[in-house]
């Protein structure tokens, strides 16, 4: 029993004496479960929607009030046909648009009922199953206020519409979403530990004491990744396609540039971390905890980044995996063009060269 | 005049890798209290052997006790029994001098007494009072292996096993070392020792050598280097390990 | 071609490794540095590859600056540190074949200099280097060092944990080595493979205790040495510790290496105290100081 005792109480010391430990135990649950929280929400706020307004009358302009004080809600477009629709839901600017028939008041007082037509963006279908119900219950709350006030009995009929995916088919998030994380997390952890490797191991003095250049060696460690990676990509499209029967709407080539730029992405915040991180087990760790746990999180995977809050809605700007998300859906869901997804794009590029940059800079021509 | 007991004894023990023998069919006996010098070159088969011997390792054929235990039913009975101090580790780094030590005696069942006692002496005779409650990580290498080595004999120990404890050790803490050695060999414990330094192979009282799993010499030093007609045991190990 | 070292300290936080480090190593000089563990020589050894930058003092190597000129260090000197540090899981042609690449030649061009060394480990060129015994690793180690043909080769503790015979075999390379041509600067705990230098610097404790040629180290022993045997070593050196005349007393292989305080010793006083003792078949002669004896007494 003493020598059970005498034993227990050296491991208290190494794990008291250990920071790594320490934070595994104390930091890393804390942190999980601020971010869980605040991320992990089934309400939505603040969503953005667009209203199609051909009526123009007193009780469209009622409802429209209506919604743009429910915090839900964000109004963000007035459009003016029908025909900016289609465009507006492909540039992803909103969640849902609001469409008054002609005469929506006048054919409430004549024929004693109207309509009013919600078209949700449902590539993310629980969302917009909640979008959904939020405005039908403001309608209907409206047409209950209306009703009390007068004595006759007014329907307001909503007719729902799932646009891309009417079927509310949960894999066509899912897949997407699964596709941009283990792409990102495989690239980034087979780079994180490709330096780190090399600082363990003894060889990286070697490495130094030659006429190799740190971007060589940073560029030379990516290139053979991206091969693998492609090969990792194409895999995942094949099945989503074949076995989930996920659409692909917009053209396989932009999926295949925009998917190598992610890999290129990831692979490049890999090697930064390399960079930093003094032992393979720290490289690890940074990639599942510091990469895994914001991607999945933050990236609007699972969870809608417009109802989180604003401090945590700014960091997941950060994270490529929200940008490539975006650029996904767009084009296997929406078969949007290369213009629709432009401004992601470029985000990952300049995403891209800040970490290859960073990892230059970072990368260590001495011992210390 | 007594005869001097073997505290280990070795018959034809061999240890199999695939058809590799890492250990071919070696025989030999430590007296009590003799200070035993195992050497031979990288890769002959030391390490390998003294597994065996200390019960960590179960021999592919042959026979062996250590302390009167046999190495195949009763290594429990010889870890008990025996002292054991490797160059790759002795102590915990993330742990004082103090701490160190009644751990050790701890896992070694002594009574807090009989630990505190321990402490006190060990503290004195190697001069640690300044340290007692320095972590070991900040100890000078020299004064680490001191300090391990009379760890391994808290326990008063038969034997003692050292693998390779002097490397890279300044000469003068190698030498104080080895009159720790002397004085634990004085005292009755049998040492057992693995080095690379040819001069302490001098200091033992039998040298035996391994070269490719096989014992290739035994004897004392002086008779060694009689017989191979050299004047120091780096030659009798030059002419051996050549073939 | 050689090393310039002027008044070199560095310090890790509150350890100092090195304090005040002068010496020069002359072009195709085979130099040794010499010292324990925690002398400070692999800290040296990262300065002058450039690998760590010193506090204080200057260093050039062939010629240029360890800070400013550290690019053209690294393109023209071959290192092999303490451990071993090549890819294990590259066999041995591969890692020659890498190292010449990256120094912009190829194994063909510099063969002659590595052959005598490579012929022993070309058998096992398409064995992975992890798989090697330790004495292989070494030669393939230094023949990745040498295959740019450096001008400067530093070799960090090349020996340490080797056996005997590899450990002569690899000075008998160096030897051959040194007649090419290249500088080399060798570091090493072993003392009797100091001897086997041009010159030597002695190292303890971040500090330089004495350089010169090895005879002329051995000349810098103060006192007259001594070798004294007896029936028991133990019992010798303790009785020995408690005389009170001795200044030294250290065991060396089967005899104690004594120096005297007094400057003439007398041989017969002190044989009468050991037989006083106890002590049986006591031999006492005159014996040749060695380098370990002269580190030893500068180490004090």
């Amino acid at each position: 029993m003493k020598r059970f005792v005498g034993f227990v109480r050296k491991e208290f010391y190494h794990i008291f004496r250990d920071r790594r430990s320490l934070f595994i135990l104390f930091g890393m649950p804390i942190a999980q479960i601020l971010l869980f929280g605040f991320a992990i929400t089934n309400e939505i706020n603040n969503v953005d929607i667009a209203i199609l307004d051909q009526a123009n009358d007193v009780t469209s302009k009622e409802i429209i009030n209506k919604i743009a004080s429910s915090k839900h809600f964000s109004i963000v477009d007035i459009i003016q046909q029908e025909s900016s629709i289609e465009s507006i839901f492909k540039k992803g600017k909103v969640k849902a648009v609001l469409q008054f028939e002609n005469n929506f008041g006048s054919n409430l007082i004549k024929e004693k009922q109207a309509t009013v037509q919600i078209l949700t963006d449902a590539t993310d279908p629980n969302m917009a199953n909640t979008i959904n119900n939020y405005i039908t219950s403001i309608l209907k709350n409206y047409q209950q206020e209306l009703n009390n006030t007068v004595s006759v009995d007014y329907q307001i009929v909503p007719q729902s519409r799932m646009v891309y995916n009417a079927e509310l088919k949960s894999v066509y998030m899912f897949v997407p979403g699964v596709m941009t994380v283990i792409l990102m997390l495989v690239s980034a952890m087979m780079t994180s530990i490709s330096i780190t490797r090399e600082k363990e191991q003894g060889t990286m003095e070697i490495l130094l004491v030659s006429p190799l250049k740190p971007f060589q060696v940073i560029v030379g460690k990516v290139f053979p990744y991206i091969f693998l990676s492609v090969i990792n990509a194409v895999v995942i499209v094949l099945l989503s396609i074949f076995i989930f029967n996920v659409p692909v709407k917009g053209s396989l080539f932009l999926l295949g540039f925009e998917s190598i730029l992610f890999i290129i992405t990831s692979l490049a915040l890999g090697i930064l971390i390399s960079t930093i991180s003094a032992t393979q087990q720290t490289a690890m760790m940074i990639s599942l905890m510091g990469l895994m746990l914001p991607t999945i999180l933050l990236s609007g995977f699972i969870f809608p980044i417009s109802s989180m809050p604003m401090p945590l809605q700014v960091i997941s700007n950060i994270i490529p995996a929200k940008w490539f998300i975006i650029i996904v859906k767009g084009i296997m869901l929406k078969g949007v063009g290369i213009g629709f997804i432009l401004k992601e794009t470029l985000i990952l590029f300049a995403m891209t060269l800040v970490f290859m940059g960073i990892s230059v800079k970072k990368y260590k021509i001495r011992l210390e | 005049m007594m005869k001097a007991q073997n505290v280990i004894e070795v018959e034809n023990l061999s240890k199999l890798f695939g058809d590799f023998a890492a250990v071919n069919q070696i025989c030999f006996h430590v007296k009590a209290g003799e200070i035993f010098g195992f050497l031979g070159a990288n890769g002959a088969g030391k390490t390998t052997a003294m597994k065996m011997l200390i019960g960590i390792s179960s021999p592919s054929s042959g026979k062996a006790t250590v302390a009167g235990f046999d190495v195949y039913k009763q290594t429990e009975s010889i870890k008990k029994n025996i002292g054991y101090m490797s160059q790759k580790f002795a102590l915990y780094d993330d742990l004082t001098v103090k701490e160190n030590i009644t751990f050790f005696g701890g896992i070694y069942g002594l009574s807090k007494k009989k630990i505190d006692q321990k402490r006190c002496e060990l503290v004195e005779e190697l001069g640690l009072q300044e340290v007692t409650n320095s972590l070991v990580a900040s100890l000078p290498l020299g004064w680490k292996q001191k300090l391990a080595f009379s760890v391994s004999l808290l326990h008063e120990p038969k034997i003692v096993f050292l693998d390779e404890p002097t490397g890279g050790v300044d000469p003068i803490t190698r030498r104080q070392f080895w009159e720790l050695i002397y004085k634990a060999a004085h005292n009755g414990t049998t040492i057992f020792v693995t080095t690379h330094y040819m001069d302490e192979a001098e200091y033992c009282d039998r040298v035996s050598i391994m070269v490719n799993g096989k014992i290739e010499a035994l004897d004392t030093p002086k008779k060694l280097k009689e017989q191979y007609k050299t004047d120091t045991m780096n030659d009798v190990f030059l002419k051996l390990a050549r073939g | 071609m050689g090393i310039l070292v002027k008044n070199i300290s560095k310090s890790y936080g509150k350890l100092t490794a090195l304090s005040n480090i002068s010496l020069d190593v002359k072009s195709g000089e085979l130099y040794g540095l010499i010292g324990p563990d925690g002398a400070g020589k692999t800290t040296l050894f990262r300065i002058l590859t450039t690998l760590m930058i010193a506090d204080k003092g200057q260093a050039t190597v062939a010629g240029f600056d360890v800070l400013n000129d550290y690019k053209s260090i690294r393109k023209s000197v071959g290192y092999m540190p303490g451990r071993f540090s090549l890819y294990q899981d590259l066999t041995v042609e591969e890692n020659l074949n890498f190292f010449a690449t990256i120094f912009g030649t190829t194994i063909a061009e510099n063969y002659d200099l590595i052959k005598d060394i490579y012929v022993q480990i070309e058998p096992f060129k398409n064995r992975r280097a992890g798989k090697l015994s330790g004495g292989m690793k070494q030669k393939l180690a230094l023949s990745c060092a040498l295959i740019h043909k450096p001008k400067v080769l530093f070799l960090d503790e090349p020996t340490t944990g080797v056996d005997p015979v590899s450990r002569k075999e690899f000075w008998e390379m160096l030897k051959r080595l040194q007649q090419k041509g290249i500088t080399i600067l060798v570091s090493t705990p072993y003392m009797d493979e100091a001897a086997l230098c041009d010159r030597i610097a002695l190292i303890q404790g971040g500090k330089i205790l004495e350089i010169d040629t090895p005879k002329a180290i051995v000349g810098h022993f103060p006192k007259p040495l001594y070798n004294i045997s007896a029936s028991n070593m133990y019992s010798l050196i303790t009785s020995l510790s408690h005389y009170e005349h001795t200044y030294s007393v250290f065991p060396f292989g089967e005899f104690v290496h004594y120096t005297d305080k007094r400057e003439a010793m007398n041989v017969e006083e002190i044989k009468s105290y050991l037989v006083q003792q106890g002590l049986t078949n006591i031999h006492i002669e005159r014996t040749q100081p060695t380098i370990e004896d002269t580190f030893m007494e500068l180490a004090k």
